[in-house]
């Protein structure tokens, strides 16, 4: 059997991983574009700060470990396939040779239809290469302008932020990373923010960028202002890299749309990951969630199906994020803008940055957001996902949020009295 | 084979002797707040529950890590993690459905149970065996199995 | 070196937090806790002040045990000067807020002043803050704990409080903790409330560490843990029946005191007892004990979680006393059992319910309800002072109301809550109240247990069992028994509990764990963590120095010798039934033999060698 998967991210890794367990003698390819070896974009953040070196943001840290696990790591473009002869077309000029095949091709940041965007000295944060480029130009007392306070754009803030950039964000949005978080805690997060020093605009847009003296731009905002900026991160959205698929009948949509079993229109091509449109646990519809976990499932349950595993159904993966924007820790889950006829607890302290806001629909937990929590904050996916009945628990939370632990071991073990004493 | 931790809620006292060895073992410090395993009391019940990492072999925490910072111990079964490889992204916290991965703002790494290396500090603090280190096929942990795999799809 | 070295100053007035490091001169000299926070309160207050003044200072002390793995390192303790006795007040308590304190990174608080407006602090590690408590002030202990554990949003915040009995100015009311535990004799509660301070409420997450030698500490706590676990009193007595052990061993030798010290034997012990609280009732088939539960780190767990019959008249269409609470403790059901000669134990759960709920000390409220009840049946007190409650021994429904009355400081409930004493003066029959220094008796007659006689009339906050706890030799022949009965030897046995106990107080350590240990095993735990050389000696050395200290305060304050003696009851009628039948109190002949080998003066006060010796 032949194995061939495009995209050397997490999803592509796992994959090519999960096939060798399962198949030991079948053959594996991974094909990613980018030079270095297969590393998570999820560092990033933490090597443009220097926490960790550039090693720190590989995926897998032994030099050999493809090689021993006879995974054929191809560095190549993939520019188009040819689904008759089962063949990938390289940019290299030559081809590759598929049975079953997978397409992990990730996601590329949209530019957005700015005057002046594409300037030089504009840069993403999505690549090795786009970080190595920030890391140099972000120093302290530099003038940053960062478009987009969605969820990437605020992991690179942190680390702008760090670098000791004065650090100014444009968001369109009402509040920052709103397809994350909602009204209260979105705004929250905009205070803590701006308590620390970085400025926020939201609901505005950059209308256009031209060269400006002795900074290097001069950014126009729809507000009417003009702010200087020594250095441009663009991170207004990201978009599945499904361009190179056009016109040979694979059908797509924002992504490549997938079946449970993560199987596109063509029985033997499988898509995982940001490029691939996933069945949503909490909505049963299928979209882009383009999230590390997601990312790990898909390609787990992607190689299952390709190696014959067509039992492996996918049941649909939790949408969630974690954020760390200058010290204050926010995660949401699920539904967390909430299930039409559910009920919802809250509880808010806004001097301190508190916040949680659970979401059921009946006594099931649908969703969650939480400002401030960092301990035990998985147990909500845990609650989501086993669609635990929390039975008289759903009062208490109510009450109290913050018992969520409780709750979750009370409804899932027996939590006993004390035998010792009772006998 | 591998050994596991039996949590027996019923026979605990909420002393929470198995916090600071797990704290002390560690971090060098009694400090509960950086336990792996944490005691959870209800109060209007007036029960204990010592709950931590179940070693749970789906490893929802170690597949979501983006860097490789957490990896099996063959010897014990546990999933470590490796502080200098972790780079604080929190992921496998939200990850983690048991909710026993936490993030430690003090060090910026995540923290969770690694049975001490094979022979877990809470088990030998406890004071009244609601903490043991046994067999893993011992029929006491069949519950927790159950609960741990319950109605959780495997990825 | 066990101590954080680091306090944190509170000017209540001024609202300034301060933060100073530990004068560890003192430290070394008083080792922590009760006796280095009576040293603070001894130099820096004048004992004669009014203990409600702003002029007086609460000090919550930890002591180098607390927040470390030894066992029942968890202790802290309030120490001010009493407004119910004017003596010094130290009231210890287990829980988990001592450990929260350390980790927090202080071994005190000192909070001086009153602030002018509600306030409470909130303090997280280096973050002290003090801040508005309107919205607490007027609720019950629970309800704050709950308001301040939603606005923090952490359900790990640990909580002490006072409650609306405080703020009425019940003269006995208690600090709580985690919901149930106390400081709760000598109203430190009272103290707190006059200063405008709600609660504090900490969360530590630093770490105790600064051990001298934790190779050696941690084979110190392991080896002392085992002597524990294998003891029968710490092993298996006090977890499988608590303090409430005792209810049937001390009414069998008659030095139950019942009925407000009339009588020495209670009809009804077995009703109220561990093993009644073992007893599935028939409404729902549930006994009222539902677990043990351990304080920090306890590897005893002695502490009692009860629930109350759902059919009770108590709580009818009351949903807050339905789940589980801190439950009977023996001193609690000896007073508001035994002393009332109520033996309704659900009744007695209630009203322990609501001594938690509202935060005052279960003895002083039992044994004052007791004389009101002596005072009603002479006809001392009528219904027209009650407010309609016919107080009557045995009366279940007059105990709860009273309770109910406290909590609140509504109509007879504050003549309740000026406590004994004081209730018997107003009501023209001093010689009823059963007190000592103006704090109520706990639950050893001392006319069955000799040394207790001593031990009340010579405790420095007033009748107390937990200054030194002869019962353990005289009862239980822990660590060697003696007759109860006899004078003989008593008043060195009374100075060996006393200095013990003072010191074991300033470690951090649960005294309880001298049902098991000696100083020989609690020495080198202390060693082990702290600077200073700690042997059973040089402990026992420092017990007797705050002992003195102690003194010194009171003696200060006003107090003498003529504060050192038992209600007349005690000392002339002698006990009815049991064992001790015909005796009295021989306080007589224990007093000048004790002062004595104190190396006081015949008038009770430390002569210039004794201060000198003990480098007071």
């Amino acid at each position: 059997m032949n194995h061939v998967i495009i995209g050397a991210g997490p999803a592509g890794v796992v994959a090519a991983e999960t096939l060798r367990k399962l198949q030991p003698a079948a053959s594996i390819t991974l094909v990613g574009d980018e030079p270095e070896p297969p590393y998570s974009r999820m560092a990033l953040p933490y090597f443009l700060i220097n926490h960790i070196k550039e090693e720190g943001t590989h995926l897998r840290k032994q030099a050999d470990h493809f090689a021993k696990q006879k995974i054929k790591v191809v560095h190549d473009r993939v520019l188009g396939l040819d689904r008759a002869a089962k063949l990938g077309l390289l940019a290299s000029g030559s081809s590759i040779h598929y049975d079953k095949l997978l397409i992990a091709t990730g996601s590329t940041p949209m530019a957005p239809p700015i005057p002046g965007i594409d300037l030089p000295g504009i840069f993403n944060c999505w690549t090795l290469a786009d970080a190595r480029n920030i890391a140099t130009r972000a120093k302290p007392g530099a003038k940053v302008l960062l478009m987009g306070a969605g969820f990437i754009g605020c992991i690179i803030l942190e680390a702008l932020a760090q670098s000791g950039a004065d650090l100014t964000v444009v968001e369109m949005a009402d509040r920052m990373v709103p397809r994350m978080m909602n009204d209260i805690a979105g705004h929250l997060i905009k205070d803590w923010c701006e308590k620390e020093g970085v400025k926020v605009h939201t609901s505005t847009r950059v209308t256009a960028i031209r060269k400006g003296t002795p900074h290097a731009f001069a950014v126009d905002l729809s507000t009417g202002e003009t702010v200087d900026a020594d250095l441009i991160v663009s991170a207004t959205g990201v978009r599945s890299n499904i361009k190179f698929l056009e016109g040979i009948g694979l059908e797509t949509d924002q992504g490549i749309l997938v079946n449970r079993h993560m199987q596109t229109n063509d029985p033997d091509i499988f898509a995982a990951g940001d490029v691939a449109q996933g069945r949503d646990f909490s909505t049963g519809e299928y979209s882009v969630q383009a999230i590390q976990p997601t990312a790990t499932e898909h390609g787990q349950l992607a190689a299952r199906n390709m190696a014959g595993l067509l039992g492996a159904v996918h049941r649909g993966s939790v949408n969630m994020n974690v954020l760390d924007t200058l010290g204050l820790i926010s995660s949401s889950f699920g539904l967390w803008m909430g299930k039409a006829g559910g009920t919802s607890a809250e509880l808010l302290n806004r001097e301190r940055f508190k916040y949680m806001n659970l979401q059921f629909d009946g006594d099931i937990l649908v969703g969650a957001t939480s400002l401030g929590l960092t301990q035990h904050v998985g147990v909500l996916r845990g609650l989501i996902q086993t669609k635990t009945r929390l039975g008289k628990w759903k009062d208490k939370l109510l009450e109290d949020p913050t018992q969520i632990m409780e709750a979750y071991l009370a409804s899932t073990q027996a939590v006993g009295f004390n035998a010792a004493l009772m006998k | 084979m591998h050994k596991a931790l039996q949590l027996e809620p019923e026979k605990c006292t909420g002393c929470l002797q198995c916090e600071m060895a797990c704290s002390y073992e560690n971090e060098a410090v009694f400090n509960p707040s950086k336990s792996r395993i944490k005691v959870f009391t209800f109060h209007d019940e007036g029960r204990f529950a010592p709950y931590t990492c179940s070693q749970c072999s789906e490893a929802w925490c170690l597949h979501a890590c983006p860097v490789e910072a957490i990896v099996i111990n063959q010897l014990t079964g546990a999933k470590e993690v490796i502080e200098e490889v972790c780079v604080g992204c929190k992921v496998c916290t939200i990850a983690c459905p048991f909710g026993t991965v936490n993030y430690n703002s003090d060090s910026g790494k995540v923290i969770k149970c690694d049975l001490c290396g094979g022979d877990p500090a809470c088990a030998t603090a406890c004071p009244t065996g609601a903490i043991t280190y046994v067999d893993a096929d011992h029929t006491g942990l069949a519950r927790m199995k159950a609960h741990a795999s319950q109605s959780l799809p495997k990825a | 070196m066990g101590w954080t070295q680091k306090v944190l100053r509170v000017n209540l007035t001024t609202g300034s937090v301060a933060t100073e490091p530990l004068n560890m001169d003192w430290a070394l000299k008083y080792i922590g806790q009760r006796g280095l926070a009576t040293k603070y309160l001894f130099e820096e207050i004048d004992p004669k002040i009014d203990a409600l003044s702003p002029a007086n200072k609460l000090i919550m002390a930890t002591g180098p045990l607390t927040g470390t793995m030894a066992a029942t390192g968890g202790r802290y303790s309030v120490i001010t000067k009493s407004p119910l006795t004017g003596a010094i007040a130290c009231s210890n308590s287990g829980g988990f807020i001592g450990n929260e304190i350390k980790n927090a990174g202080f071994d005190m608080l000192i909070f001086e002043g009153k602030a002018p407006k509600p306030v409470y602090l909130y303090l997280e590690n280096d973050k002290a803050e003090l801040l508005p408590a309107d919205h607490l002030w007027g609720k019950s202990v629970w309800e704050a704990d709950r308001l301040l554990h939603n606005d923090h949003q952490d359900p790990l915040l640990r909580i002490a409080c006072v409650g609306r009995a405080a703020e009425q100015g019940c003269l006995y009311a208690g600090v709580v903790n985690d919901l149930h535990r106390a400081a709760g004799r000598s109203g430190v509660g009272t103290v707190m409330a006059s200063k405008n301070l709600k609660a504090v409420a900490v969360r530590g997450t630093k770490g105790v560490g600064n051990i001298r030698d934790p190779k050696q500490f941690m084979l110190a706590t392991q080896t002392a843990k085992k002597v524990l676990a294998q003891n029968p009193v710490t092993g298996e007595g006090l977890p499988k029946m608590g303090t409430q052990v005792l209810m049937n061993v001390i009414n069998e030798v008659g030095a139950m005191p019942t009925r407000n010290m009339r009588e020495v034997q209670f009809e009804g012990a077995n009703r109220i007892s561990a093993e009644a609280m073992h007893v599935p009732r028939e409404s729902d088939g549930k006994p009222n004990l539902t677990t043990n539960a351990a304080c920090f780190a306890c590897t005893i767990a002695c502490g009692r979680i009860s629930t109350i019959d759902p059919k009770h008249y108590t709580i009818v269409n009351k949903p807050q006393y339905m789940g589980a609470n801190g439950g009977l403790e023996y001193e609690a059901a000896w007073a508001l059992g035994s002393d009332t000669g109520v033996d309704d134990l659900d009744a007695l759960t209630y009203a322990n319910f609501i001594c938690n709920e509202d935060g005052y000390d279960p003895i002083s409220f039992g044994s004052t309800v007791a004389a009101a009840m002596e005072l009603f049946e002479i006809g001392a007190l009528t219904k027209e002072h009650t407010g309609g409650i016919e107080m009557r021994f045995g009366s279940a429904e007059a105990l709860t109301k009273a309770a109910e009355l406290v909590a609140k400081g509504e109509g007879f409930g504050r003549d309740l809550g000026l406590g004994s004493k004081r209730l018997c003066e107003k009501y023209g029959h001093p010689d009823l109240s059963m007190t000592v220094k103006g704090q109520e008796f706990p639950a050893y007659d001392p006319r069955g247990i000799q040394g207790m006689g001593l031990t009340y009339a010579t405790s420095n906050r007033g009748a107390c069992h937990l200054r030194s706890y002869t019962v353990s030799s005289e009862i239980l022949g822990v660590p060697v028994k003696t007759d109860p009965l006899t004078t003989d030897g008593k008043p060195e046995l009374v100075k060996a509990f006393q200095d013990a106990t003072a010191a074991v107080d300033s470690t951090g350590l649960c005294v309880f764990t001298t049902f098991a240990w000696t100083l020989e095993d609690i020495a080198p735990q202390i060693d082990a963590a702290c600077a200073g050389d700690w042997s059973p000696d040089k402990m026992l050395e420092a017990g007797e120095r705050i002992w003195n200290l102690e003194r010194q305060f009171n003696l200060k304050a006003g107090l003498t010798k003529a504060d050192d003696t038992l209600p007349k009851r005690l000392l002339k009628e002698a006990a009815k039934t049991g064992p001790a039948k015909g005796k009295v109190s021989e306080l007589h002949k224990m007093l000048p033999h004790y002062y004595e080998i104190r190396g006081w003066t015949p008038d009770g006060v430390p002569t210039t060698d004794t201060l000198h010796r003990l480098a007071i």
